[in-house]
């Protein structure tokens, strides 16, 4: 590519300047901050170079938050561009289109799945009481993996110019001849480099809970939680692959001039839009069924009862699962595929509210006879089940072929697909990470400015989301970037864009709650911090300090509520007689410094610059040879050792109960 | 309370667009709209009665009754909720699946005419450009149509993918490069409808906009007569200024681009006509990218019949002023 200098760093925005100020400051600052505490040595030895699935789980979490705070900000920006009608916030066209991009890429991409992957990672080994997942080493490149992939898609936005094509970056529009420059390219890199992570991190799950189930965990007793992340893993390992191999070809398109989708040489644009949702639409159920995995959790357990119809559930997320592979052409009923075409995948779409009619029901009939507290965590749960009903419903309206013509690319979309992710995915999210803080830090976050994000946040999503509807059914249009004041889209438009402002506001209390709890919570000791209504495995632990190796000596399991059904019987399971030796893996920098070389190689690719792409592809496969002759067969913890942790804990919570 | 509200406004019929259809097509999907919303309001309610009524009985408190920690299911309740959306969807499958079919056939015309009128619809970035192939003639950025006679629309696209969208006559279909679809659309009553591409196509997408002006038929017939006799005639060259991405305003010629080129079979074409009119893709971020979407004065060559040479002449691609960009109706 004939990169100028001058086009190398983007220019003439003040926002992208505001963006390039606050990046080089934060830089700055970290390094600052890392060197005058003296901090470079502890966070290679004790973060970046991790395998525990703990760490690696709060990394991501960490990530994906951030992530958000981005993709909330570009949020901020288009609502505060649509206000109005003809509103000069944004100036031109190509500057919104490239935050709606950027926007919707983050968030699905950068924030729910890896935030979901987190929490799989903190929780489900703890669930099925193991020790770590099936491939340590794999669990840190995923993650670093992702983060370099992140960053590299990142980096758009100051340098080279953001992607503009969309989020589904239809061709042709995202070809070189109608989206020149190498805003495309970092797409398609980011994507490319991140993903590897997922399809590893679906993989590792899979073998984890299939291979390291502690003893009597059958499959038919294994939590919720744990079902919902195999199941996932398994859409993951499905669905990754279509998209490697499509962003591939995308990649040689813009690249090296092939014609797999573009207008030349019988190129075959509709191609890469079945392709996309061949990926796209099971993706919809990766970050969705993790989410509906931890409502069950929570539901559960703050309603102090079983759960309702667990076999129903089960089966109910593996029809979700099939299903998902069985829809995706509902994303382009308006393709002209003919009558019957349309008829199937309008059929196949609406059957999948069937089984999630079936889990909404399941959770209500959890609710019946229970004792429900409303803890932070529960509540995110129930304001899930409304307003997840609200957008579940809407997607039956949409799944309605003839009816989706008029629906098709308008608001009643964007806020159909606003209901079903913030309300599931977003909730999820929230409700997890307050679920399993105490597991992760010890502490439990503050439950007062909890209900308060809680509330600002459930209000702000609805002002902003509902109007939207109207917006649809009125013509509206999604992705423009202006209307007209004889529209009659100005009142519902500002409303929405209120409400998107207090999401925005309950977000920052959020990040607030967090630093307030770490100043002024008081320390968690009992490891079941819930009231003492924990009823899986990863409550069986201590949770005040987490030992690296989970359990001191593995549960058995006799029950779907392994723990629950302990403590009704009187069972301490950290009563244990005889300690032994523990074998756990040793951490290790080759990961991260692979991924480095992923986003050299990727970023020397975006910008066509041959030499840098092969110095990132020689250092990739230098970690890969190193890694071949490496032997590392990780490192035993003595059984003295892990009697001594075990009683230092012992005694924290004796103190803390004498007191 | 959103759902109360959302009834009202529904029930008033007050004018969102979608349900305020005015041809046969759009009332086919207003009804199986309505339809839906009912079923769906009743699912809603439904399980909002249900959380209201546990959440507030089994709310933890001071003689908290009925508490039965161990019930784990029902297999007749769970059948119960299983059945009953398989019935709901049957339900709902049925009109929706009727409608799928049905709007691919003529609508029924109510005028002497019956035979559809064909409309060929062209997007280019960022502008539409109908072809009446019978009537060979051609139009820029509007529609004439017969009221109450059925018309077939013929999609394609020069460019990027876009959708074809009057919300007041029914619903969108894609226009793709290389490919044709189809769309039927009938208008029951005079006036002029919003039309518009409602798929992103990039920098000039919000404003790719179009009127379609429903008119009677002797005076469509008498505006095609017009549009033959005094409408300038359209050439390659004229066309291939089309092509440019950019705005343009409303024009109308005599002939069509279909004498040259159909784009549901030549793919290429834009592209190849961009480079003949000396247009280059640059990055938007680039000092040479224009801030905005430009808005061209098309040169019509109105001698063309008489020089056909002036055919091969270059092009004219002053950019305007800001003062009719953001033209609507």
């Amino acid at each position: 590519m004939d990169l100028d200098w001058d086009e190398f760093i983007v220019t003439g925005e003040p926002f992208i300047l505001a963006g390039q100020i606050a990046i080089l400051l934060t830089t700055i600052g970290i390094i600052f901050v890392l060197t005058y505490f003296k901090k470079w040595k502890w966070i290679w030895n004790e973060w970046i170079t991790s395998v525990d699935h703990r760490k690696i789980g709060i990394m991501y979490i960490i990530a994906s938050v951030l992530m958000m705070i981005r993709a909330g900000v570009d949020a901020l920006m288009m609502r505060t561009q649509l206000a109005a009608p003809n509103m000069p916030f944004l100036g031109e066209a190509q500057h919104y289109n490239e935050i709606f991009t950027t926007h919707g890429t983050i968030m699905i991409i950068f924030v729910a799945t890896p935030f979901l992957i987190g929490l799989m990672n903190v929780a489900t080994p703890l669930q099925i009481g193991a020790r770590d997942v099936a491939f340590p080493f794999l669990n840190n490149l995923s993650f670093w993996t992702f983060f370099w992939g992140a960053m590299l898609f990142n980096i758009s936005f100051v340098i080279g110019g953001a992607p503009s094509a969309g989020w589904s970056a239809y061709m042709p529009l995202a070809s070189n001849d109608l989206s020149p420059g190498p805003g495309q390219n970092f797409y398609l890199l980011g994507l490319q480099i991140s993903g590897i992570g997922t399809l590893a991190t679906g993989i590792n799950l899979v073998v984890t809970i299939m291979k390291m189930r502690a003893k009597g965990m059958r499959l038919m007793r294994m939590p919720m939680f744990t079902w919902t992340t195999l199941i996932t893993s398994l859409i993951i390992i499905g669905a990754f692959p279509i998209l490697t191999v499509a962003l591939g070809m995308q990649t040689f398109d813009r690249l090296w001039d092939t014609s797999f989708f573009t207008l030349q040489d019988g190129g075959m644009p509709m191609m890469w839009v079945n392709l996309f949702w061949l990926w796209g639409h099971p993706e919809v159920y990766i970050v969705i069924l993790p989410a509906f995995g931890i409502f069950s959790e929570i539901i559960a357990t703050f309603a102090r009862k079983r759960l309702f119809g667990y076999t129903s559930m089960v089966f109910a997320i593996a029809a979700i699962s099939g299903l998902s592979f069985l829809v995706w052409v509902h994303h382009f009923f308006t393709m002209g595929a003919g009558p019957m075409v349309n008829s199937f995948f309008s059929i196949s779409t609406m059957a999948i509210a069937v089984p999630t009619g079936v889990k909404i029901f399941n959770w209500l009939a959890t609710l019946h006879r229970g004792r429900i507290r409303f803890s932070v965590p529960m509540v995110w749960a129930l304001g899930f089940i409304p307003n997840f009903t609200i957008g579940g419903v809407t997607g039956v309206m949409l799944a309605m072929a003839a009816a989706d013509y008029q629906y098709h690319n308008t608001y009643f979309l964007v806020s159909h697909f606003h209901y079903v992710l913030i309300a599931g995915t977003i909730f999820a999210c929230f409700a997890g990470t307050i679920y399993w803080w105490p597991k992760m830090f010890g502490l439990k976050l503050n439950e007062r400015l909890g209900h308060w994000v809680f509330w600002i946040f459930m209000i702000g999503f609805n002002v902003c989301f509902f109007p939207q509807y109207f917006l649809g059914l009125d013509g509206m249009p999604r992705r423009i970037y202006t209307y007209f004041p004889e529209d009659g889209w100005f009142s519902l438009n500002f409303i929405s864009t209120v409400g998107a402002f207090m999401m925005g506001l309950a977000f920052v209390i959020f990040v607030y709650n967090i630093y307030y709890s770490y100043r002024y919570q008081p320390r968690e000791t009992t490891g079941d911090p819930w009231g003492g209504r924990g009823r899986t495995l990863e409550w069986a632990t201590s949770s005040a300090v987490p030992p690296h190796y989970n359990f001191a000596k593995i549960p058995e399991v006799k029950d779907q509520d392994a723990y629950w059904q302990m403590k009704q019987e009187g069972i301490d399971p950290n009563d244990i007689e005889e300690y032994h030796d523990i074998h756990m893996p040793n951490y290790t920098g080759n990961p991260f410094i692979m991924s480095v070389f992923m986003f050299v190689g990727g970023f020397g690719l975006v910008f066509h610059w041959w030499s840098i792409a092969i110095i990132g592809a020689i250092g990739i496969f230098a970690c890969m040879i190193q890694r071949s002759f490496s032997r590392d067969n990780g490192h035993i913890v003595p059984a003295e050792e892990v009697r001594e942790e075990e009683a230092k804990i012992r005694e924290v919570k004796a103190n803390e109960s004498g007191q | 309370m959103f759902f109360a509200l959302f009834m009202l406004i529904l029930l008033s019929g007050c004018g969102l667009t979608v349900l305020d259809p005015q041809g046969t097509v759009g009332e086919q999907q207003r009804d199986l709209i309505i339809l839906s919303i009912v079923f769906m309001f009743i699912i809603v309610l439904v399980v909002f009665i249900l959380l209201t009524y546990f959440l507030v009985k089994y709310r933890e408190r001071d003689g908290h009754r009925g508490y039965n920690p161990d019930i784990d299911g029902s297999v007749k309740l769970e059948v119960v909720w299983t059945v009953i959306p398989i019935i709901i969807v049957t339900i709902l499958s049925i009109p929706t699946v009727y409608t799928i079919f049905n709007i691919e056939e003529v609508p029924e015309a109510n005028t002497e005419e019956e035979e559809p009128l064909v409309v060929h619809a062209t997007s280019a970035n960022w502008k539409w450009i109908f072809s009446y192939p019978e009537e060979n003639i051609e139009t820029v950025n509007f529609i004439n149509i017969p009221v109450e006679r059925p018309v077939l629309f013929k999609l394609t696209s020069a460019d990027s993918m876009a959708s074809f969208w009057v919300p007041q006559l029914g619903g969108q279909r894609y226009n793709m490069a290389g490919m044709q679809t189809e769309l039927y659309l009938q208008a029951g009553e005079e006036g002029t409808y919003y039309g518009r591409n409602a798929n992103f196509t990039g920098e000039g997408f919000a404003e790719m906009r179009f009127d379609v002006n429903a008119i009677e038929e002797e005076a469509f017939n008498e505006w095609v007569t017009e549009v033959q006799d005094e409408a300038p005639v359209l050439t390659q060259d004229t066309y291939d200024q089309f092509m440019v991405p950019g705005h343009v305003g409303e024009y109308a010629f005599s002939g069509t681009h279909l004498d040259w080129v159909d784009h549901a079979l030549d793919a290429e074409y834009a592209l190849e006509a961009r480079e003949r009119q000396g247009y280059e893709p640059v990055n938007p971020h680039s000092p040479e990218a224009a801030d905005d979407v430009p808005f061209y004065d098309i040169d019509v060559d109105t001698d063309a019949v008489e020089n056909e040479e002036r055919q091969n002449e270059g092009p004219a691609q002053e950019e305007e002023g800001d003062s009719n960009h953001h033209h609507h109706h």
